[in-house]
Order: C-alpha cells, then sequence, then structure tokens
C-alpha cells in the first residue's frame, strides 16, 4: 500500500467514526491582580471562544505561536484548570463542572503527554513506580503482575525491561519522553493529548518519538490532541489541524487542504516562514510585521489585524467569526 | 590589524587548523572538538549543524576564546584571522578583537543582555571600547544601528531595559550590538531557536541584510537543516566532535554522501511530502568520556556500517563536486597507510 492510499483509507475510516470529545465555546481567563487587595483588574484571555471537536482515533493537531493559548487550550481540555465559560463532552458526557471524585474518574481516560522530559519526571521516584502510579490511584493490583504489566508496557514504548529499577537521570532525553509515554498509556486511555511532546529533542531522537506515537495509536486505537509550534511537525502527525492566534482558532482544516490552501492571512504567513531543508526552494517569505500583541490587552476586531498584510477596515472594528468556507475547512477572517 | 600579514582578498578571512578543544573532567582532559579543520571565506555565511554534544557549540567559543576558564581550553591547532594565529594571543589583544573584528550572538537574547543597564548604554559600551567616539556620538550611533536592525521608535527604545522588549526585539538588539563596530565575522550560535517561526524569519532576513550591507562572514550555529538551507553557502556537518561532511548548500542537500547526514535529512518532517514513516537513527551519541579513538565515530549507529569503520579512522578528504565527506564509503576517505590493505583484500577476494 502506497502512503497515499494509506492515508486515503485513514481518511475514509475516520469520517465514519463519531466525535470522542467536543468543544463548544470554550473560554478560559487568567484573572490580573493589582492593587493593594489584590483586585482583579482585568484579564488575560489565553484562551478565546474556540469550538471543535475530535473523532475517535484522528490526531487533531493544534498549532501556533508561544502565547497563541494551545497550551491552556489542551490543559482546560484535561480539566487540568477549570474553564471560565464553554462546555467540554466527552464520549456524551459533559465533563465541564465535574470535581472531586468524579473527575478523578472521568480522567482514567485522558491522558498527558509533557513537553519537558526533564521536569516531568519525579527524580526520586523509580520509572517503575512513575509508571505504576497513575494504576494504583484507580486499582488494587497484584505486585507481580503489575511489575509484569509495567516492563511489557516499557518495552513497547522502545526501553529495555531493566528501566523499571533506573531513575530519570540515568536516560537520555529521548528515552525520558518514552517513560512519560509509557505513564500516559499505563491506564490505556482513550485520549491522549500531547503537549509539545518532541520539541525539547535533537532531530534523530524526535523522528523515533514521533513513529512510537504514530505506532501506538493504531495498537491502542488512541486519539490525540497534539500540541506544537512546529508546523511541519504538526503536519506529519496530524489528520486536522487548528490554527490558534491569540487564543482564537483562526482557521480548521484537514492536513492536507490547510498546506495546499491556506485561506486564513496568518495561516499563510506561519507556514510561508518555515525554513524548508531545500536551497533550491529558497522562497520570498512573507514576512510579519511586528510581535504578537499581549493577550491581555488584545487589538479590538480580528486578533490579527495589526499584522495582517491584506487587513481592510471592518477588520479593525469587528471580529470575524469561525465559519466553514469550503467542506470541512473552516476559518475567521472577513475575506471569505 | 594584521595587514602585514599580507591578507589580500584570496587568504580565508578565517583558517581553523587541527583545532583540538578539550574540557577538564576529574582532573583529565577530554576533547570535545577533535581535529576540526575549516576556512571561512570572505562575505561567506558558514552553517554548522549537528545535534547537541556535537561541539558546535565549543568550537565556536573556541574561536572567540571565551571557553569556561580552567575548565575548557585549547589543546591544538591554529586559528588565523586574516593571516594571524589569534589561539596563542594574550587576553588584551584578544579584547580588542572581540566585538570590533568578530562578535558573536548568543540563543538566549535575555540572558546575554545585562537587565539593569538602558539598551542604549549596552550598544554605547562596545562602541566607546573600540572607538575614539564621545558618549554622545556613541548614543547616536546606537540609535541609528538600532534602526538599521529595524527597531521601531529607535530613540525611544535606548532609554529602555532589556525585559521591556519581546524576544525578538532583543535579538535585534544583539545584533546591532554585534555588528556596531562593523565586524568582519559574525558567529551566531543559535541565534533564533528560542523564537517563533514568523520572529525567526524576520531575524534570519536582518541577518542576511545586514551580512550584505557590511561584507561580513557569518558562522551560522544551528541543529536546523531549514535554517542552514535557507541562509547558507557552505555547510559544514559535525558530530562528536568532528567534521563528518563538508559542501556548498545546494549540494549537501541535493547529494548528502555521509550517512549520518542523510539519516538526519530523512528524519525531518517536511510540509511537502507524506511520509508514514521518519527516518530514526538508532543508539546514543557515544560519551566525551567513552569516545572511540580509532575509527568513525558513527560506526555503532551507522546502518551502513562495515567491520573497518571500527578500526580505521575516516579522513575528511573532497570526494567530487567540492564535497568532503569523512566515511570509508569512499576510497578518498582511507587513510593512506590503510587504503594499500584495503586494496590488496579486495585484490584477495578477487583472486578467491
Amino acid at each position: 500500500m502506497t502512503t497515499r492510499d494509506f492515508i486515503q483509507d485513514r481518511i475514509d475510516h475516520l469520517d465514519n467514526r463519531e466525535n470522542l470529545l467536543e468543544i463548544h465555546n470554550l473560554k478560559k481567563y487568567y484573572p490580573v491582580t493589582g492593587g493593594f487587595f489584590k483586585r482583579t483588574i482585568g484579564n488575560v484571555k489565553a484562551v478565546d471562544d474556540i469550538s471543535f471537536a475530535l473523532r475517535r482515533g484522528e490526531t487533531f493537531g493544534l498549532v501556533g505561536e508561544s502565547g497563541c493559548g494551545k497550551s491552556t487550550a489542551g490543559r482546560t481540555i484535561l480539566r487540568l484548570m477549570k474553564p471560565t465559560d464553554g462546555k467540554i463532552i466527552f464520549e456524551g458526557k459533559d465533563i465541564t463542572r465535574l470535581s472531586g471524585a468524579k473527575l478523578q474518574r472521568a480522567r482514567r481516560d485522558f491522558q498527558m503527554v509533557f513537553q519537558d522530559p526533564y521536569a516531568s519526571l519525579n527524580p526520586m521516584q523509580m520509572v517503575g513506580d512513575i509508571i505504576a502510579e497513575p494504576i494504583l490511584n484507580y486499582e488494587k493490583r497484584n505486585k507481580q503482575e503489575l511489575e509484569a504489566e509495567i516492563k511489557a508496557l516499557l518495552k513497547r514504548v522502545g526501553l529495555p525491561e531493566e528501566a523499571y529499577y533506573k531513575y530519570a537521570h540515568e536516560f537520555s532525553g529521548g528515552q525520558r519522553q518514552r517513560v512519560g509515554i509509557a505513564r500516559a498509556l499505563a491506564l490505556h486511555p482513550k485520549l491522549i493529548v500531547a503537549d509539545e511532546p518532541v520539541s525539547a529533542l535533537d532531530v534523530s531522537v524526535q523522528s523515533q518519538v514521533l513513529n512510537l506515537l504514530k505506532e501506538l495509536q493504531i495498537e491502542f486505537d488512541l486519539t490525540y490532541l497534539f500540541i506544537a509550534h512546529d508546523l511541519s511537525v504538526v503536519k506529519h502527525m496530524s489528520d486536522r489541524i487548528g490554527v490558534m492566534y491569540l487564543g482564537n482558532l483562526v482557521e480548521l482544516a484537514s492536513n492536507k487542504d490547510l498546506y495546499k490552501e491556506p485561506l486564513h492571512p496568518y495561516t499563510q504567513a506561519l507556514i510561508s516562514a518555515i525554513p524548508e531543508p531545500n536551497p533550491a526552494k529558497r522562497k520570498e517569505r512573507i514576512v510579519l510585521k511586528g510581535d504578537v500583541p499581549s493577550p491581555q490587552n488584545p487589538p479590538t476586531g480580528c486578533p490579527f489585524h495589526t499584522r495582517c498584510p491584506v487587513a481592510m477596515e471592518v477588520c479593525s472594528q469587528e471580529k470575524p467569526a469561525l465559519a466553514e468556507v469550503r467542506p470541512g475547512h473552516q476559518v475567521a477572517c472577513h475575506l471569505y | 590589524m594584521s595587514a602585514m600579514f599580507g591578507s589580500n582578498e584570496n587568504t580565508p578571512l578565517l583558517r581553523v587548523k587541527n583545532l583540538q578543544t578539550g574540557f577538564k573532567i576529574e582532573g583529565d582532559y577530554y576533547n570535545a572538538v577533535e581535529s576540526v579543520s575549516f576556512d571561512v571565506k570572505r562575505k561567506q555565511i558558514v552553517g554548522v549543524v549537528g545535534e547537541s554534544g556535537c561541539g558546535k557549540s565549543v568550537m565556536s567559543l573556541s574561536i572567540m576564546q571565551l571557553l569556561p576558564e580552567g575548565i575548557g581550553k585549547i589543546r591544538g591547532g591554529e586559528i588565523e584571522f586574516e593571516g594571524e594565529n589569534i589561539s596563542k594571543l594574550s587576553d588584551k589583544r584578544m579584547n580588542s578583537i572581540r566585538g570590533k573584528d568578530i562578535s558573536m550572538i548568543f540563543q538566549e537574547p535575555m540572558t546575554s543582555l545585562n537587565p539593569v543597564f538602558t539598551i542604549g548604554y549596552q550598544i554605547a559600551e562596545v562602541i566607546l571600547n573600540h572607538e575614539n567616539l564621545t558618549k554622545k556620538e556613541a548614543r547616536l550611533r546606537s540609535v541609528s544601528l538600532l534602526k538599521q536592525v529595524g527597531i521601531p521608535r529607535a530613540e525611544q527604545i535606548v532609554t529602555e531595559y532589556p525585559h521591556q522588549l519581546s524576544g525578538g526585539m532583543r535579538q535585534r538588539v544583539m545584533i546591532a550590538m554585534a555588528i556596531a563596530c562593523q565586524p568582519k565575522l559574525l558567529i551566531a550560535d543559535e541565534p533564533t531557536t528560542a523564537l517563533d517561526v514568523t520572529v525567526q524569519a524576520q531575524i534570519l532576513e536582518l541577518l542576511k541584510g545586514v551580512q550584505e550591507a557590511n561584507d561580513m562572514s557569518i558562522i551560522l550555529i544551528t541543529h536546523d537543516l531549514g535554517v542552514v538551507a535557507e541562509i547558507c553557502d557552505e555547510v559544514l556537518v559535525m558530530y562528536a566532535g568532528k567534521i563528518i561532511e563538508r559542501a556548498p548548500v545546494e549540494e549537501l542537500f541535493a547529494a548528502p554522501k555521509h550517512p549520518y547526514t542523510e539519516l538526519l535529512m530523512k528524519a525531518i518532517p517536511k510540509m511537502d511530502e507524506e511520509v508514514e514513516k521518519l527516518a530514526t537513527i538508532e543508539g546514543l551519541v557515544p560519551s566525551v568520556i567513552n569516545m572511540p579513538q580509532v575509527g568513525c565515530r558513527f560506526a555503532n549507529r551507522c546502518p551502513k556500517a562495515m567491520p573497518e569503520c571500527m578500526t580505521v579512522t575516516p579522513q575528511l578528504v573532497d570526494v567530487g563536486h567540492e564535497h568532503e565527506a569523512a566515511c570509508l564509503l569512499f576510497d578518498e576517505s582511507w587513510p593512506a597507510d590503510r587504503k594499500r590493505d584495503k586494496d590488496r583484500d579486495r585484490e584477495g577476494v578477487t583472486a578467491l
């Protein structure tokens, strides 16, 4: 089967599957406090009204530059943080307002892989214990059985069985990330949110981890929310991609459409800015002027209009809504 | 000036010969950079790529002689700048070169700027160190430098502090400081790694612009092959402290010769390509303490390794099209004394 057939097969297969996760108008504001009594004097709108859905078995990529709210979105969806507003529906159940024991029970089905494999593993714990911890949170287990299970899991993610008895500092960055993945897999979750899982790794190691994530997805029927700033990595991993800018989802399309025909001027600039490892294709880039505005004080109207090369008058006054302009291709821009 | 050495247009601006830089670990020195030789021509942008720990940053610190004192040391070789060996210069003499003839920018623009001085003060400091100007003139020059690197409201920014600027702006300030005395060589160590892609694009464009405007040479150290392809003329690929491949940029990307370079290129996802599986490189870089002294340092991870790779050290030599590689897959890379053995073995095989 060629790569193209494989991809087409995958698209057909995913099209027929139901939504595992639905996000409706999700908002997460961080209060800004000031003055003697630490009163709230404003809000950082880290995530400002985003909606999308993940189908079972797919990888949904969330891409954007630092401060665009992609990580906050990921964490809020896992309910590691309380959303300010909006709804999170997981397998038809509203988990937005769950708390305590109920939340903990629901969390079994969704796990996270973190960016920094150095900071996200406890240096005082044996790798075996790190991976056992999530399991023991939910079940009483026979010790030998559990150990065998964890060793099998370590092997599956490409680590030797002896890794069980070692500590995080004895591993390289790539191996640590494998431990992080094994920990996320321990409970056989349905959804994994991977927040920049490879950005701290060298290229050769990065490709190992990306390959592993892809294999595991098929083997365990996992759904991924893949968060990264590197558009080429996101494109390689994802079936559909959402582009975020200043807390807003500005474009959402299939992997192929987004690259072939990016509609939002920001997406166009983002794709054009990626240096390609091909000197024959040195291109005229769309170089955006200036920096991303502060999310505490976002521009009125379209959040991108201050840097947009094709901004019109209406852009500074009215915020465009995300709308479907081609089948399966949504964009929030007044041009369409 | 080293004019007396006859630094004409033909001598390379920088010539590194057999550089060895060691670090002291528990009393012994281990070489993080091993027998590295290369030239940087005038107005050329040379990219140095490699993964973490390959020695690319240590090499650049050696050129600048900014190695941590008492720990890192140049243990052999020569660094010729405009024909003059600068590897053994006194601190005082080196200080007059650093920042004037050769300057450097670093990855993290926040930690390389002093948080308690204004931007204007810090740029003026560089200028006053090397040139006979009044404070006022230096201040004016700072403003024009900031304008040159594309900073809006330059008159106001000179009175501000580093924390008031964004990452991209800080990197622009670093570039302004680096080019303040119109250096002939700029060493940029991962200058865009900490930046977002849209800002990275701005900074790369700026670097290219100042390079052309000042007729400068640049050594660009990076792990990102995309950045290299975008602005470099020539590329050095480093692995475990050695240069394993050197070629003009088009040539390198069109036909990588060393298996390591080839795998590195296949390991990155590309925007215009669909692949199910990316290439991987199994295993790890040998640690500096256990570095094999003979043979190819990549042999233990190389899918094309032959038994000889463990015992014969490949030489970095021209394998055609101005393309140098250090790999025993190419006859040229065999050291002269071992070449005979190899040819004899081959003959033996055909005779059988």
